[in-house]
């Protein structure tokens, strides 16, 4: 068995007198797809923005590769590999792939931009996730489809050595053809060794790309289940409270 | 615990690698091809509605033909050189304004801000007997203050910028009052400030100008070359990097040789190239290259883009923008300093109808009001444009009302092909 990349041990987080994560845990393995699902107010976001150093958690452990750390600005999520693609994606439509892959990381050399290496470390990065949709890597965002724009997103990750990504919702606005494109790429990623923890509303698509699945309900984590051993209705059940918390987890839900 | 964490298998990418067919040859990088290859991807993003500034390049040259037809003098050796040192101050003023126009704002202040630069100018330079470099030194250190204050309102207290440089566009209108007394003028007296715009280099040193143009244009093409080639990726073929450099080069030159010629009427020779023209040049082209090959450069237009995204990406999105408010403002003292030159005189209302025109050929000349899209060089050419027009109707002793319509009109029209190339190119119009 992998040891975990990511383990969140009884994360809790309040917004005043709302608690919204009451003692979560979750671990996401190098390698591996992991599924973040439930219902809307479930506290998936809180989750995933805790992990992006965006919004820090109240209490709990956080274990990076074993060791606890402590995750309280984007940076430190930077640093340590975490790399959030966010559903609205920010990309600069009016630069190119390379440029928005390289946004804010920029090459340079004697104070000028090295355009010729970041091109070739985008192409070499879009290559070895089998990107082939694309016609040229100076190409305009702004001319680019949604798949082809969560590609780029996804491949920015990839470009600052992201040990995990985490995907929020990436094929929530795309059509059949994409979605299938985003999923191969996500495969690919974890083919490659990077972790992937992915958000999603979409079963199919968790059903089809994930290896484990995290089900969230109030922000308790109800279920923890291997793809391979579950089905869609049980998954639902966990989703909507249908279905009882497993009791192995309810040491750690309550 | 143990680290058992797994890098990014090198084998098993190359595997992936292999079997996506991927790049090269999977993604192109636009730089592969023949000379006709890189034409034909360059027609195909005009139709795709990357233009430019060919529109602007289009209007200009059917101005010229126009007004050639109507008033044989338009394109006489004299206007000519008339109309380049006409452009000279707006050129400027459209250029410092291009700052601001590429991070979405607006700077109605510029204009107002030249008037306040050079009241200080003036009143340092007649008054107090200053030296003019000195004196000019001043006024700069003006307008980096004036620029510091209202990207400071801006970017940090987060008021729109039409509301900050409308209020400092009422608020300077008394400033310069102010400084140089109700109703005063004053003549600009130092001969050095006069020659800007008024005296020409000799013919020698025209050429001179043209051979360094030549030679930077070359050498840059070159420099850029190798270090693609360095880097392992595809280089255009070397035909098209001549091909460019060379009609830089006969442009340019065709220019200096008209501007070499004499052009006077009368017994005593008027020849050479106006010495306001290098120095445009030199400052478009510091200017032009910051944009284009610095990390600063490229924060610029992300910003102006999506300010969202470069907020995320790591990047100081509030210093970027002081930076453009401050780079509009103190080329706007500059664009003063031309305006004075030509007028030879600075009097209280010295600017003060100035900034649309600005804003007018920065849009004329295809810089995106939207934010994000746009170069320093589409300024000159919009201004050029909206100069030719003025002047060109000057010739034709039309009254001034129809100037005043055509330029309105000239506007709207290069406001429509940019808001129709904008839709071809796929970005909605809602949206931004």
């Amino acid at each position: 068995m992998v040891a975990p990349y990511i383990e969140l041990r009884d994360i809790r987080k309040g917004f005043g007198p709302v608690e919204v994560l009451k003692g979560v845990n979750l671990k996401v393995y190098p390698g591996q797809v992991s599924a973040l699902v439930g219902d809307n107010g479930a506290g998936k976001s809180t989750l995933i923005k805790g992990l992006a150093g965006v919004q820090p958690y109240d209490s709990g452990e956080v274990l990076i590769d074993g060791q606890p750390v402590t995750l309280s600005t984007p940076k430190d999520a930077s640093r340590l590999g975490i790399e959030v693609v966010y559903q609205d994606l920010a990309l600069c439509e009016n630069l190119d792939i390379v440029q928005n892959m390289f946004l804010g990381r920029e090459e340079t050399a004697q104070g000028t931009l090295s355009n010729g290496e970041m091109e070739k470390h985008a192409s070499a990065t879009l290559g070895s996730l089998s990107v082939r949709t694309m016609k040229s890597v100076r190409q305009k965002v702004s001319s680019l489809s949604g798949g082809q724009r969560q590609t780029v997103a996804i491949a920015r990750a990839v470009l600052q050595k992201a040990k995990v990504v985490i995907l929020d919702e990436p094929t929530a606005a795309l059509g059949v053809a994409q979605t299938e494109q985003v999923l191969n790429l996500v495969r690919r990623l974890a083919d490659q060794g990077v972790g992937v923890l992915i958000i999603s509303h979409n079963l199919a698509d968790v059903f089809q790309v994930a290896d484990h699945i995290n089900v969230l309900y109030l922000g308790t984590m109800v279920a923890q289940l291997e793809t391979k051993e579950t089905n869609n209705n049980d998954v639902v059940g966990y989703i909507t409270g249908l279905k009882s918390v497993e009791p192995s987890l309810q040491g750690a839900a309550r | 615990m143990t680290t058992t964490e797994k890098a990014p298998d090198p084998e098993l990418a190359a595997a992936v690698d292999v079997s996506g067919g991927a790049t090269p040859p999977g993604i192109a990088t636009g730089y592969e091809g023949t000379a006709l290859d890189q034409l034909k991807a360059y027609g195909a993003r005009l139709r795709a509605g990357e233009m430019g500034m060919l529109p602007a390049i289009a209007g200009f040259i059917v101005l010229c033909i126009l007004f050639q037809i109507l008033s044989p003098d338009f394109l006489g050796l004299l206007n000519v050189a008339n109309l380049i040192t006409e452009t000279a101050f707006l050129a400027m003023l459209a250029v410092a304004l291009v700052f601001v126009i590429l991070i979405a704002e607006i700077d109605l202040s510029a204009g107002v801000t030249a008037g306040v630069g050079m009241a200080v100018f003036v009143q340092l330079n007649n008054a107090l007997h200053l030296n003019w470099i000195v004196a000019l030194v001043v006024s700069l250190a003006v307008g980096v203050v004036i620029g510091l204050f209202i990207g400071y309102f801006v970017a940090k207290v987060g008021i729109p910028s039409f509301v900050v440089t409308l209020g400092l566009f009422l608020g300077f209108q008394g400033l310069q009052l102010v400084l140089l007394g109700n109703g005063n003028t004053y003549r600009i007296t130092d001969p050095s400030v006069l020659a800007i715009e008024n005296s020409n280099m000799p013919v020698w040193a025209g050429w001179l100008m043209w051979a360094i143009i030549v030679a930077v244009s070359l050498a840059t093409a070159f420099y850029d070359r190798a270090r693609r080639q360095r880097a392992g990726v595809p280089v255009r073929p070397l035909n098209l990097l001549f091909i460019r450099v060379a009609a830089i080069a006969v442009v340019t030159g065709i220019l200096v040789f008209l501007l070499n010629e004499n052009r006077s009427v009368s017994v005593i020779p008027i020849e050479g190239v106006p010495i306001v023209v290098p120095i445009v040049i030199a400052i478009l082209w510091i200017f032009t290259q910051i944009l284009d090959r610095t990390r600063w450069g490229i924060h610029l237009y992300a910003v102006g883009g999506n300010p969202e995204a470069a907020r995320r990406a790591g990047i100081n999105v509030a210093f970027i923008r002081i930076c453009a408010f401050v780079l509009c403002s103190t080329l706007a003292v500059v664009s003063g300093l031309f305006q004075a030159s030509e007028v030879g005189v600075v009097g209280s209302s010295f600017g003060q109808t100035d900034v649309l025109n600005g804003v007018a050929a920065a849009v004329v000349g295809g810089v995106s009001l939207f934010g994000g899209r746009g170069r320093l060089m589409q300024g000159v050419i919009g201004a050029l444009v909206i100069t030719a027009i003025t002047n060109g109707l000057g010739l034709l002793s039309l009254p001034g009302g129809v100037n005043l319509l055509i330029t309105g009109g000239v506007l709207v029209l290069a406001a429509t092909v940019d808001a129709l190339s904008r839709k071809r190119a796929g970005a909605s119009l809602a949206r931004v």
